[in-house]
C-alpha cells in the first residue's frame, strides 16, 4: 500500500472493499486533493458573494440613491457593511483559501512526491474550521442591525464600541469569523511546511522543489509568524466589544493605535502571503509554455526570502498619517521603498525567462502573462504610497484602492484563473475549452483595466474612500468625476457579465470535457507523472527524483522536456 | 495634482513636485519593463522548427540584464526616498512658528472649528466657534490643534495636500499656510461610522479684510454658529474654486 495507515481512516479506493459514500469521499475526506477542492469551491462561492457586494456598492457610487436591481436602495449603513465585507471576504475567504489552501493542498504533495499531507486529519479539521468561519461571517450580514461596517481594517474605537458602530452583533460575529479563519490557516500552514520539509520524494533536494511549493511554504511561514499578534489583538477587540474591557478605549487608559500596529504587523506580510503563491503559479506556467528553464532559479528563492524578511519591517507605512511619531515614518519609508528591489528582481527574472523561449499563448499562459503585465502597475503605484511625503495626500484616497486592486486582482483572480486552467486536466482528467477560455480571458482583462484606471484619476483628484455618496463634497461632486465613477461601474458590469462563461466552461469541462492524459502540457514536475485525476495516495509506485523541475529544451535530447523522475 | 485640484498651501507645490518626480522615475521603468516584456513575447513566439534555447541564468551576457537594472533601481530608490523624506519633514516633522492657531475638533459626524477671533489669540473670550466651516487668512502661518471626541477621524484638505488622523485622547498639533484665496473641501478620510459619507466641511481662505468682515458678521449674529450646517451650494462652490 502506498500510503500510511493513519490516512486509512477515510475509506479510500486503496482498500478495494467498497466505494466510499459521497459523504466520506467528498465531505469528510482526509485526501489532500479533496480538501484542496473543498477550499477552492468554498472560496469560489464566497467570491460570488464578494463580487455581488462590489456590484451593489459600485452601482450606488455611479447612480447614488437609485434602487440597485437585485438589492434595493443602499443606505449609508448598508454601504459601509458592503465595502467592509467585500474586503474581508475577498482577502480572507477568497484569496487565502483558493491560493494558499486550495492550490497548496492540491499541489504540495503531488509536486514533492508525497502520498498525502503529513497530518491529514489536522488538514480536514482546518477546512472544517474554515467552513465554520465562512458561515459565521455570512450570518453576520443578516443579524439585527446588520453586518459590521467599520472597514476590513476594523479600527477601534469604532469597531470596539457599539454606541459608535451601531452594529453590536454584526461586529462581534465579524471578529469571531476572522479569528476562526486564522485558526484554520494556522492548522493548514503547519501541514504545508512540514510536508514540504519531510515528505519529499527520494532524491528531491531543496533546490529541486518547484518554485510554487517554495512560494507556498514561505508564505505559510510568513503567515504563521505574523498572525499571532493579530489573533491576540482580535481577542482583545472581542473582549472590548463583549466584556467591556478597555484595551483600545482611550477614555480608560487604552490605546486605539495599538490595534493598528497589531493589525498591520500581520496585514502587510499578508499581502505577500497571497502574492507568493500567485507568483509561484505564474512561474510554473511560464516555464511550461515557453519551454524554458526558469531564469536563475536560486535568485528567485533568494529574492523570495528577502521579500519575506523585509515584509515584516514595512507595516507602519499604513499609518504614516495615523498619529505615529513622525520620525518613525522615515524608517518605514526606507524599508517600504527598498522592498521594490527584491520584487523588481523577481519580475525581471520572470521576464527574462521568456528570452529564447518558444512561447505558446494558451489560455493558462495568457493569464500568467497578464499577471505580470498587470501586477507591474500595482507594483509601481505602490512607490507613490510608500513615499511618506506623498502618502500624506494619497492615504485613504481611491489611488490606494486602485493600487491594491492592481495587486490583489492579479493575485486573487488572474493567477487563480491561470492555475485553474493550467491544472484542470490534472484535477479532473478532462480539458476545459481553450476557445471559451480565451473569450473569458479578454472579457475579464479589458474591463478590469477600465474599472481601475479611472480610480487612479479619482484618487489623484482627492476622492477619499468609503463614501456612499459624494454629494456632500462640492469639489468631488463634479460631472467629470461622476463620469469616471460611472465608467468604472459600467466596466464592472461588463466584467461580471463574462464570468458565467468561465463557470459554464468549468462545469462543462468537469463532466463533458475532452479526456486528458497524464501529461497534457509536457511538463516536468511530479504531479504530471501520475494519473489524471490522481487516485487517493497519488501514485501506485512512489516517484524518485533525479533533477530539478525546469529542465526544458535541454540540448541533445529529442524531447524538449525532461520529467523530474525520468532516469538519465 | 490631476483634475482641477487647487494648490492652496505653501507645501502643496512641493508635494506635487514629488508626485511628478516619482511619476517620471517609475514611468520610465514601467514602460521599459512592459516594452521588454511584450517584445520578448512577440520575438520568441512558438514557430515550427525553432526550438527554445537552454539558458540557466548564469550566463554573464544575460545576467547583466538583471544586475544592471537591479543597481539602477537601488539608485532610483535612494532618490525617491530622499525626496519623499524632504516633503515629509517639511509637512509633518517640523513646526514653523505660527501667526495664528485654530482648533479642529472632530466627532461623529461633524467638525467644530475654533478661530482665535479679533485678538488673534486662542483660548480667549473672543474665540469664535463654527460648525462645518473654517475661515483662514491667506498668507498666514497656522498651527492647527486636532482632537477627536469619539472615534478616529481624519482631517483631509485636498487643496492643501494635508491629511492627519484625529485620535480620541490625544492632541495633535500640525501646521499649514494657506496661499490661494478660495473655497475648498474639508473631508473626513477615516471611516467613522454611518455618517462618514456626509462628514465634510467648507474651508474659506480669504484676505484679512474679508476675514475681519466675517468675524464682524459673526459677532453680530451669534446664532449663525448653530445654523451653519446647510449643505454648501455645489455650483457656486465649484465656480469659485481656482482652476
Amino acid at each position: 500500500m502506498a500510503y500510511e495507515p493513519q490516512t486509512s481512516h477515510a475509506p479510500a479506493a486503496a482498500h478495494g472493499h467498497h466505494e466510499p459514500s459521497f459523504f466520506h469521499k467528498y465531505l469528510w475526506s482526509t485526501d489532500h486533493k479533496i480538501i484542496g477542492f473543498q477550499y477552492m469551491f468554498t472560496g469560489m462561492a464566497l467570491a460570488m458573494i464578494g463580487a455581488f457586494m462590489a456590484y451593489v456598492f459600485r452601482m450606488q457610487l455611479a447612480f447614488p440613491g437609485a434602487s440597485v436591481p437585485g438589492y434595493g436602495v443602499v443606505s449609508p449603513a448598508n454601504y459601509n457593511a458592503l465595502i467592509t465585507n467585500h474586503g474581508s471576504i475577498m482577502i480572507f475567504w477568497v484569496a487565502m483559501p483558493v491560493l494558499l489552501a486550495g492550490f497548496g493542498n492540491f499541489l504540495i504533495p503531488l509536486m514533492v512526491g508525497a502520498d498525502d499531507m503529513v497530518f491529514p486529519r489536522i488538514n480536514r479539521l482546518s477546512y472544517q474550521i474554515f467552513l465554520l468561519s465562512a458561515l459565521v461571517l455570512v450570518s453576520s450580514l443578516f443579524v439585527k442591525n446588520g453586518g459590521f461596517g467599520g472597514a476590513w481594517t476594523a479600527y477601534p474605537p469604532l469597531s470596539a464600541n457599539q454606541t459608535y458602530n451601531l452594529t453590536p452583533l454584526g461586529s462581534s460575529l465579524w471578529v469571531l469569523a476572522v479569528a476562526l479563519e486564522f485558526v484554520a490557516f494556522l492548522l493548514g500552514g503547519i501541514n504545508f511546511i512540514v510536508t514540504s520539509m519531510n515528505s519529499r520524494a527520494q532524491g528531491m533536494k531543496a533546490f529541486d522543489v518547484p518554485i510554487v511549493v517554495w512560494m507556498i511554504v514561505i508564505a505559510s511561514i510568513l503567515f504563521m509568524a505574523s498572525v499571532g499578534p493579530l489573533i491576540a489583538g482580535a481577542v482583545m477587540l472581542l473582549f472590548d466589544q463583549l466584556l467591556g474591557t478597555s484595551f483600545y478605549n482611550p477614555g480608560r487608559g487604552g490605546d486605539p493605535i495599538l490595534w493598528q500596529h497589531l493589525f498591520w504587523f500581520f496585514g502587510h506580510p499578508e499581502v505577500y502571503v497571497v502574492l507568493l503563491p500567485a507568483m509561484g503559479i505564474v512561474a510554473e506556467i511560464m516555464t511550461v509554455f515557453s519551454r524554458k528553464k526558469l531564469f536563475a532559479y536560486k535568485t528567485v528563492i533568494y529574492t523570495l526570502i528577502a521579500t519575506g524578511v523585509l515584509s515584516f519591517f514595512v507595516w507602519a507605512h499604513h499609518q504614516f498619517v495615523a498619529g505615529i511619531d513622525p520620525r518613525m515614518a522615515n524608517v518605514f519609508t526606507v524599508t517600504t521603498v527598498l522592498i521594490s528591489i527584491p520584487i523588481a528582481e523577481m519580475c525581471f527574472v520572470y521576464i527574462a525567462t521568456l528570452y529564447g523561449g518558444s512561447i505558446t499563448l494558451s489560455t493558462p499562459m495568457l493569464w500568467a502573462l497578464a499577471f505580470m503585465a498587470e501586477f507591474l502597475i500595482g507594483g509601481v503605484t505602490g512607490i507613490y504610497l510608500g513615499a511618506s511625503g506623498l502618502d500624506i495626500f494619497f492615504h485613504d484616497t481611491y489611488f490606494v484602492v486602485a493600487h491594491f486592486h492592481y495587486t490583489f486582482f492579479p493575485i486573487a483572480v488572474i493567477a487563480v484563473f491561470a492555475g485553474i486552467t493550467f491544472w484542470f486536466p490534472k484535477m479532473f482528467g478532462r480539458y476545459m475549452s481553450d476557445g471559451w477560455g480565451k473569450v473569458h480571458f479578454w472579457g475579464t482583462i479589458i474591463p478590469f483595466n477600465a474599472i481601475f484606471i479611472p480610480l487612479f484619476i479619482l484618487g489623484a483628484a482627492g476622492e477619499h474612500r468609503r463614501i456612499f455618496d459624494y454629494h456632500s463634497f462640492p469639489h468631488l461632486a463634479t460631472p467629470g468625476l461622476q463620469a469616471l465613477r460611472i465608467m468604472a461601474t459600467v466596466s464592472l458590469l461588463v466584467m461580471l457579465a463574462f464570468q458565467p462563461v468561465f463557470l459554464i466552461n468549468f462545469v462543462n469541462g468537469i463532466f463533458r470535457g475532452k479526456k486528458a492524459d497524464k501529461n497534457p502540457w509536457k511538463s516536468n514536475t511530479l504531479e504530471w507523472t501520475t494519473e489524471s485525476p490522481p487516485p487517493h495516495g497519488n501514485w501506485a509506485e512512489m516517484p524518485v527524483v533525479y533533477r530539478g523541475p525546469y529542465e526544458y529544451s535541454v540540448p541533445g535530447r529529442a524531447e524538449d522536456y525532461w520529467p523530474q523522475n525520468e532516469k538519465a | 495634482m490631476l483634475g482641477n485640484l487647487a494648490r492652496a498651501s505653501s507645501f502643496a507645490g512641493h508635494m506635487d513636485g514629488l508626485f511628478w518626480l516619482i511619476t517620471i522615475i517609475v514611468g520610465v521603468w514601467f514602460i521599459a519593463a512592459e516594452a521588454m516584456f511584450f517584445w520578448l513575447i512577440f520575438r520568441f513566439r512558438a514557430r515550427p522548427g525553432v526550438a527554445a534555447q537552454y539558458v540557466t541564468g548564469k550566463e554573464p551576457h544575460l545576467k547583466r540584464w538583471i544586475n544592471w537594472p537591479h543597481t539602477l533601481i537601488l539608485i532610483c530608490d535612494v532618490v525617491i526616498i530622499v525626496a519623499a523624506i524632504n516633503v515629509w519633514v517639511e509637512v509633518k516633522q517640523s513646526l514653523p512658528p505660527a501667526d495664528l492657531t485654530v482648533k479642529v475638533m472632530s466627532q461623529q459626524w461633524t467638525w467644530t472649528f475654533t478661530d482665535p477671533g479679533p485678538d488673534g489669540k486662542i483660548d480667549t473670550a473672543d474665540d469664535v466657534r463654527t460648525t462645518d466651516e473654517l475661515h483662514l487668512i491667506t498668507g498666514k502661518s497656522y498651527h492647527f490643534i486636532l482632537e477627536s471626541k469619539d472615534v478616529l477621524h481624519s482631517f483631509f484638505v485636498p487643496a492643501f495636500r494635508l491629511k492627519q488622523d484625529a485620535i480620541p485622547g490625544r492632541t495633535y498639533t500640525g501646521w499649514f499656510k494657506p496661499t490661494v484665496p478660495g473655497t475648498y473641501d474639508i473631508l473626513c478620510a477615516e471611516i467613522c461610522g454611518m455618517g462618514h459619507g456626509v462628514m465634510g466641511a467648507k474651508l474659506v481662505v480669504e484676505d484679512p479684510a474679508a476675514h475681519a468682515a466675517w468675524l464682524g458678521q459673526h459677532a453680530r449674529d451669534a446664532a449663525l454658529t448653530a445654523m451653519n450646517t446647510a449643505p454648501p451650494d455645489t455650483a457656486a462652490a465649484a465656480a469659485s474654486a481656482p482652476h
